[in-house]
């Protein structure tokens, strides 16, 4: 591992990949990421700045799907995470299993619970979900809250406009 | 002519159902693949419907080993998103329970291994150790496992300075025989010829697939939460971190008999050294924000992430156990290794251990043979018969099957 300021060297290599750098606390360090750039930015910092990938983390926000790729500096104590913000209602990114190993099973997972599409993984097989699990139902979603067994989309849309009717309170 | 060999789905080592599909050409394992899930709990999900108080509960049933890694990791997470300092009382107490937990783990890992290639006087030797901390955590917390003792801002019981005396007498009776586990395992050359070798892990494979923990820590890579992320009281006392060359199943049998030593050493010193004071810094208000928490398991770095929307409930909780980052080691660690190893090469890596059901062996398709826990284990206590038979001057060192 090489001992650089990770936030620094990553903003002079990719002057327009970086949207935000949030320096939470002297261990925690949040950035922004252009989705499109991810690839790029993960092979840097995990081949030639030698970081430990952690684990992605997927979760759904009103600005579409956020993944965040943990990676950690050991030797200097900072924890690194890329935060990639993809539209839905189709939530798309490149995979980066090719490039670090450990990421295949995150991204299946993340794949069957959130329905996220991992562009260029090398093996896009189930890995949580039982094989005769109904397509296009991803149980972490945030519109599967309280609603097993879970609600047919015709289902969902009468509740929602049963909601839109009676306004909020 | 190829082969495969699904092990699973209830794995013969493994609590949680685990399916392992392992392909062999001859004797020898030419690749693994794996399939989990088959009674997932969804404790992600779970918390998303619960307070930061109650989820600290329910991270602890993650693992029943582990049952003191998970609430750090979390209560880390709550902490760091809260800003909160927690009192210097409660990091002692903090890293007295973690590494008694460690102490366990390790010497149950130990007992398991002993029993997968044939050993049975090291699984009663190391169980019988092993009491004494169940023992002392029973005394501490009122429970031999999932101890309760975690709380966001510090933790929910104290230590009464009246077991201070017990505790170190339980590490003056556990060090000389930790001592002997060392003396005896690496004296034997059977277990030396059993496990050396066996199940290597590059330096370069480690740092490739991710992993952590014990599991790196004994191929040379030099990583460990407690010292790289300091947190409890891990920065106030001396100790050191332990490494190892090799990767195999020996190099990290030694990394774990002397992490017990470090620990035993940890422990007294806070015990020398704990503080009076507070035990909790309540926490008042949780507002919008994300946090992380990490913590050195016995099994290798546990990760907690949260997002908070600023009520008492979160709005996501992420939970990575230290398996789920070793896992992928066992692509490299398998390749040209034999039939008979895959028991204790799977045990290697200190998975969370279990009762087995079946290995049915499948050959062109068709379903011929069905190995079952005890076959399996027949295989590896075969081979070490075999391996005692070639070394000369070998029985007699320890009690055999």
């Amino acid at each position: 591992m090489i001992n650089v300021d990770p936030v620094k060297t990553l903003q002079a290599k990719f002057p327009d990949g970086l949207l935000d750098v949030e320096e939470r606390s002297s261990s925690r360090v949040y950035v922004s990421i252009d989705p499109a750039k991810v690839t790029d930015i993960v092979r840097f910092l995990f081949e030639d700045l030698g970081a430990r990938f952690i684990i992605a983390t997927c979760l759904e926000t009103r600005a579409g799907m956020e993944i965040l790729h943990h990676f950690s500096f050991d030797s200097m104590g900072v924890l690194v995470s890329l935060r990639a913000v993809v539209p839905m209602p189709e939530p798309r990114i490149d995979s980066i299993a090719p490039i670090v190993d450990g990421a295949e099973y995150i991204e299946r997972e993340i794949m069957d619970l959130f329905g996220v599409e991992f562009v260029g993984h090398p093996n896009p097989v189930r890995f949580l979900l039982a094989d005769d699990w109904p397509e296009g139902v991803y149980p972490y979603r945030k519109e599967h809250k309280d609603k097993y067994p879970y609600r047919s989309e015709e289902e969902l849309e009468d509740i929602r406009e049963q909601i839109r009717q009676r306004g909020t309170k | 002519m190829k082969t495969t060999i699904p092990v699973g789905p209830y794995h013969p080592l493994i609590e949680e159902p685990e399916l392992f599909r392992v392909v062999v050409e001859g004797e020898r394992v030419v690749d693994i693949d794996w399939r989990t899930s088959f009674m997932h709990r969804g404790i992600e999900k779970i918390a998303e419907s619960k307070t930061y108080d109650q989820i600290v509960f329910l991270v602890e049933r993650i693992c029943g080993i582990c049952s003191t890694s998970h609430p750090i990791a979390f209560c880390r997470a709550v902490e760091d998103l809260t800003g909160t300092r927690i009192p210097d009382r409660a990091k002692y107490i903090r890293s007295i329970v973690a590494e008694l937990e460690r102490i366990h783990s390790h010497l149950l890992w130990l007992g398991l291994a002993g029993h997968y290639i044939g050993y049975h006087t090291i699984w009663m030797w190391s169980w019988k150790y092993r009491e004494l901390v169940c023992d002392l955590f029973e005394r501490i917390s009122g429970n031999r496992q999932s101890y309760a003792m975690l709380k966001p801002g510090g933790v929910r019981q104290d230590i009464k300075p009246t077991e201070y005396k017990g505790i170190v007498a339980a590490m003056d009776e556990l060090e000389p025989k930790i001592n002997m586990f060392i003396g005896a395992v690496l004296d034997d050359p059977v277990i030396l010829a059993r496990l050396k070798g066996v199940g290597n892990l590059s330096r370069e494979d480690a740092i490739k697939r991710c992993t952590v923990g014990p599991v790196a820590r004994s191929a040379g890579v030099d990583i460990d939460v407690r010292r790289d992320y300091p947190y409890a009281a891990y920065d106030l006392v001396d100790w050191k971190v332990i490494t190892h060359e090799g990767g195999d199943v020996l190099a990290m049998a030694v990394v774990r008999l002397l992490e017990i030593l470090e620990s035993v050493k940890i422990i007294r010193q806070c015990i020398d050294q704990i503080p009076e004071g507070p035990i909790i810094e309540e926490i008042l208000e949780v507002l919008p924000g994300e946090g992380i928490g990490t913590e050195e398991a016995p099994r290798g770095e546990c990760f907690h992430y949260i997002r908070s929307n600023g009520t008492n409930v979160p709005d996501r909780v992420k939970v990575r156990a230290p398996t789920y980052s070793n896992l992928p080691s066992f692509r490299s660690r398998f390749t040209g290794e034999r039939v008979a190893d895959i028991m204790i090469i799977l045990a290697s890596i200190d998975p969370c251990y279990c009762c087995t059901n079946r290995v049915v062996r499948i050959e062109d398709g068709k379903s011929i043979q069905t190995l079952d826990e005890k076959r399996m284990l027949e295989m590896s206590w075969e081979r070490t018969r075999a391996l005692e038979k070639s070394i000369p001057h070998a029985s007699g060192r320890l009690l055999k099957l």
